[in-house]
């Protein structure tokens, strides 16, 4: 028997976790900032992590966006096969429910429909919406507005089997560091090997959605990120780039089997206002 | 770590007395303008037409609001990436613009345009909009309505929190740190 779920519901959660993930950062995201304020040996950059402190006081309380670019809407939808769809067409709603959000929400319309012609939409639609189907008969959805300071700062490596583990660390940190002050650091890095070009960068995406502190469950992977994080923040970059210990809040690889031939590694650079907000319905 | 108050618009001494590195706080009134309004203004320009406001002399702030909710002057207001403007900033600072407020690297030609004319580029703490925000008394859409975020305004600020990266002398803090970069 399916379970029947109606798509106005998925438009109802999607309003409200866009304006969550605009106003709150989530618990993991919030303790790293802590951290990284504690950690920090530069003055400047203390000062800088001390009022990024305060900001984020500011706007829960006042309802004021973290940050006033509130992204483009990226929309992740996990929806068990023993689900059937009623209403609206599944996209319409996602969208339905960016376009109230923002709209109720007092948040910026920061998305144009032609990216040559640069008209904006004036409701901050369409979402890039990324469906999988899975197991069960519930839907997952994570809302992850993504600013693009730290987006224009990401990058694709097509890189050569030869390559290696050392080629994959030399492009991670160089992306990192050709970011440098833009991507507004402390930054959290998603990272996505393998699979084909596209395939690489919606790895790195999602990756930047993992709860902070966890690791991959694959060991290799896991020294690997340990060992990115520590020589992403030896490079000294600093809170707001202007120097310091505390470059990256954390390095979160999601790998993927790949071609005899290729070795894709696509980095997504995020700033420190990593939004992700999930509900499951 | 120097720190300094200082009133917008500034004179053309203030401005060669700051030094990259120095910690100031800006208050006073600045002009509000990001990629779109800078896309028209420098077509303005190439067309032999006036600009929505005189630049001489004044400070532009690289940043697009979210919206204000009622009874506030703005909404969440921090800095852009001002390397997006960096095409269209030479031409803005030939015609007397004193300060730029942004965030991010610039090109040679900008910093070497900031030389020429005696003018200071400040960073401001990207990604603390609400904080930011807590500093802006008064905001009024003064040109280009049409383009929403993108609009020119102007701002009335009170110790709006900036950081001199490139001096009127080419000093430049950011890539002072990128050089020390190991």
């Amino acid at each position: 028997m399916a379970r029947i779920i109606h798509t106005e519901t998925i438009t109802a959660a999607v309003k409200e976790m866009c304006i969550e993930a605009n106003l709150f950062l989530s618990p993991d995201m919030t303790k790293a900032m802590q951290q990284a304020t504690e950690n920090e040996s530069s003055t400047l950059g203390k000062k800088i992590l001390l009022q990024l402190q305060e900001n984020l006081e500011i706007a829960g309380k006042e309802q004021i966006p973290i940050c006033q670019d509130t992204g483009m809407a990226v929309v992740f939808l996990e929806i068990g096969q023993e689900v059937s769809l009623n209403g609206p067409l599944l996209e319409d709603a996602v969208n339905e429910g960016v376009r109230q959000g923002y709209t109720e929400g007092y948040l910026r319309k920061s998305v144009v429909s032609d990216p040559l012609l640069r008209e904006n939409t004036k409701d901050n639609t369409p979402a890039v919406i990324h469906t999988s189907i899975v197991a069960g008969d519930k839907i997952k959805i994570t809302v992850a507005p993504k600013g693009f300071g730290s987006e224009n700062m990401s990058r694709i490596f097509m890189l050569k089997p030869a390559d290696g583990i050392d080629g994959v660390k030399q492009a991670v940190l160089q992306a990192i560091k050709d970011a440098g002050p833009n991507a507004c650091p402390p930054i959290v890095v998603g990272v996505g090997i393998g699979g084909t070009f596209e395939k690489c960068a919606l790895l790195a995406k999602h990756a930047l959605t993992r709860e902070i502190g966890v690791p991959s469950p694959l060991p290799h992977i896991a020294a690997l990120e340990k060992e990115l994080l520590a020589s992403a923040n030896q490079l000294g970059i600093g809170p707001g780039g202007l120097g310091g210990t505390q470059s990256a809040l954390s390095v979160a690889v999601d790998t993927y089997p790949t071609h005899i031939a290729g070795l894709p590694v696509a980095v997504n650079i995020c700033c420190h206002v990593n939004r992700h907000v999930t509900r499951e319905l | 770590m120097t720190e300094r108050n200082i009133t917008v618009p500034f004179s053309k001494e203030t401005a060669s007395s700051l030094r990259s590195g120095d910690y100031v706080y800006l208050t006073g009134t600045i002009f509000v303008a990001r990629d779109a309004a800078h896309k028209r203004m420098y077509e303005a320009l190439q067309n032999h037409q006036p600009l929505p406001f005189d630049v001489n002399g004044q400070t532009i702030y690289y940043m697009g609001p979210s919206p204000a909710r009622e009874g506030r002057p703005i909404g969440s207001a921090g800095p852009t990436t001002a390397g997006r403007m960096d095409r269209y900033t030479p031409s803005l600072l030939d015609l007397g613009l004193y300060g730029m407020i942004g965030k991010g690297k610039r090109t040679e030609e900008v910093k070497a345009s900031i030389v020429k004319n005696g003018a200071v580029y400040f960073a401001a703490v990207g990604g603390a909009g609400a904080l930011l925000s807590k500093c802006i008394k008064k905001s009024e859409t003064i040109a280009y309505p049409d383009l929403g975020a993108e609009a020119i305004l102007k701002l009335e600020v009170e110790n709006f929190p900036v950081i001199v990266v490139i001096d009127s002398e080419g000093n430049d803090l950011y890539a002072d740190v990128m050089a020390s970069l190991s």
